[in-house]
């Protein structure tokens, strides 16, 4: 069984004239990779445009590590514009007066779909370190609930930047039948060691701060500010690129003529950073930060199958396009390529485009004029191919 | 929507068989994988290594990698399409010999075509101006020219014969892209044809 109602934020939602969305609950155990199960499980979604009578227009997209659903629309706790308003909205390359756009929030996160910081219904407190481990699959596994739920069989494309990406290889390869086209945005198969690296450093600052109290945080009413804080500022530089940072910054002192000898903020990048950081803790959970880093650190789309990525894609029926760029030093280019080499060898229909950009990794979320052709160009074909 | 295709890639296009599974390597704006598509079924995948290129093969629904025939034919398994076609592209390769290596263990066959730099006005032009030869077909100069292996038909015809590969069909190319039967080893197209059309196979 499964009900539908208003999603609960961990934050108070200070915009009130933002659409929240939806949050569908879901009553039957959810068992995980890990071999756990949580009930009941929440799953809360933003959608825009329209579903069609044939439920053929459905386009499915995954945010990344501290994305969520609010991808075209003010969010409500932040008042923010959409993370991808750039990309999806009327006439946009995903263009919601044609096509029915949703996004779930993923499974571990704080936006309204069960995480660690909702009550568990057992013990009455919050999840905290008992919430478990969960996986990319899992996270897609609750949008498949989603969809079923939706009564959408197959969407029309799944497309997702980051980890989002990383979604979208789960989705092609565990749902073929599912995924009419697979739009995987600066990802990879396997999360790398470096990246495993520079997550741990930010798991490790939140759970170096006094205040994350071994999780418990909730029950003492603190939270790990400076933690996560730092964890935010460590991630946020390997989204850009020393090219970018040198444009936007170089060695610019802020607010000040000369350095004070101190340990103050003298230069821009640095309050930069620290306002990155703080306006982070604003909206996201710490907790909910060590789970999902921990299920990125987890992907490896291989090992699922005997170390052999083409074997992952083996029934995949989906069109592939995957699109990499060309400062993006967190999921280079070579990490793309090795999906749609793999992609390849089974004969799938695969695209595989490089984007030049000097902004690194996050280009996907900014005004890339190359990538929103390309996208427009895929998806219409696609549309087009299946009459949707 | 097939618009009228560029004379020398119909006659190409005559080469491949109906239903193939063809790779054109250097795709361009995805006209002669879109034309095969549409006449003969074909199962097409193309690479190209410009961006606007690229994007026009997407959005014409043309599956494309975007890349560089000189380091990304190691990734495709052997014998994994029944025809690789390399058009007006052998010439701008770091290694020729080791892109016609693999156009051959991809593809079951291989239609090559190529600029051919024997022809009279490029021996004229060397001949007059004693610089190197700039022609309608070969407009480039010396620093920036792509065309980084420029060869005769003879060179390309010799090349085959070392490398074992068999030349099936051969087509001399005139100025507008039509194109005639040749014989490969003949000395009149080597001097007359503006380049030509090769379908190879592995001996």
């Amino acid at each position: 069984m499964a009900g539908v109602g208003n999603p609960k934020f961990l934050r108070p939602v200070a915009h009130t004239d933002a659409d929240v969305g939806h949050a569908i609950t879901f009553d039957a155990p959810f068992t995980l990779d890990c071999g756990k199960t949580i009930a009941p499980l929440t799953v809360a979604y933003m959608t825009y445009g329209t579903l069609n009578a044939a439920k053929s227009n459905a386009v499915l997209v995954c945010h990344a590590l501290t994305g969520d659903q609010f991808v075209a629309s003010d969010h409500p706790v932040t008042g923010k514009p959409g993370w991808w308003d750039t990309m999806v909205g009327p006439g946009k390359p995903i263009d919601t007066d044609r096509f029915f756009v949703l996004c779930a929030n993923v499974l571990g996160g704080c936006m309204g779909t069960t995480g660690p910081a909702e009550i568990c219904s057992a013990t009455g407190r919050p999840y905290g370190l008992d919430f478990p481990l969960v996986t990319i699959r899992d996270m897609v596994r609750a949008q498949a609930l989603l969809l079923d739920a939706l009564g959408i069989e197959k969407v029309l494309s799944v497309i997702g930047g980051s980890m989002g990406g990383m979604q979208v290889l789960q989705w092609a390869a565990s749902f073929p039948e599912r995924v009419v086209s697979a739009v995987p945005i600066a990802c990879a198969a396997r999360h790398s060691a470096q990246n495993i690296a520079f997550h741990e450093v930010g798991r490790q600052a939140i759970m170096a701060d006094p205040d994350w109290k071994g999780g418990t945080y909730q029950l003492h009413g603190t939270q790990p500010a400076k933690g996560l804080a730092v964890a935010r500022m460590a991630a946020h530089i390997t989204y850009l690129s020393e090219a970018a940072l040198q444009r936007k910054f170089g060695r610019s002192l802020q607010d000040r003529e000369q350095i004070s000898f101190g340990f103050g903020p003298d230069f821009q990048i640095e309050s930069y950073l620290r306002h990155q950081g703080s306006a982070f803790v604003d909206r996201f959970d710490a907790n909910s930060y060590l789970y999902i880093t921990r299920a990125m650190d987890y992907f490896d789309l291989a090992a699922e199958h005997d170390g052999v990525l083409a074997r992952a894609f083996q029934r995949a029926k989906s069109r592939f396009l995957i699109v990499s760029f060309t400062s993006d030093w967190l999921f280079p280019t070579a990490e793309n390529k090795h999906v749609a080499h793999a992609l390849n060898a089974t004969a799938a229909i695969v695209s595989f485009v490089e984007i030049a950009t000097d902004r690194g990794h996050d280009a996907f979320l900014l005004d890339e004029p190359e990538l929103f052709k390309t996208i427009r160009g895929f998806l219409n074909a696609v549309a087009v191919t299946v009459g949707a | 929507m097939t618009t009228a295709l560029r004379p020398d890639l119909a006659a190409i296009a005559e080469m491949v068989p109906k239903a193939a599974r063809v790779l054109d390597i250097g795709c361009g704006d995805g006209a002669l994988l879109e034309f095969l598509a549409a006449t003969k079924g074909v199962d097409g995948r193309g690479i190209e290594l410009s961006q606007q290129n690229v994007n026009a093969c997407v959005a014409r629904g043309l599956p494309v990698m975007q890349g560089d025939a000189d380091t990304d034919l190691v990734e495709y398994p052997s014998g994994a399409f029944d025809v690789v076609i390399l058009s007006q592209t052998i010439q701008a390769t770091r290694s020729p010999r080791t892109v016609l290596g693999h156009l051959l263990r991809i593809g079951r066959s291989a239609v090559v075509s190529l600029p051919n730099f024997g022809h009279w006005r490029v021996r004229a032009s060397l001949f007059v101006s004693g610089r190197m030869p700039r022609t309608h077909a070969l407009s480039y100069q010396l620093y920036d020219t792509p065309n980084i292996h420029l060869c005769t038909i003879a060179d390309f015809v010799a090349l085959a014969t070392e490398t074992g590969t068999r030349i099936e069909r051969a087509l001399a190319l005139d100025e507008k892209g039509g194109s005639r039967a040749m014989r490969a080893d003949a000395w009149g197209p080597n001097i007359l044809a503006d380049g030509a059309i090769f379908l190879l196979r592995r001996n």
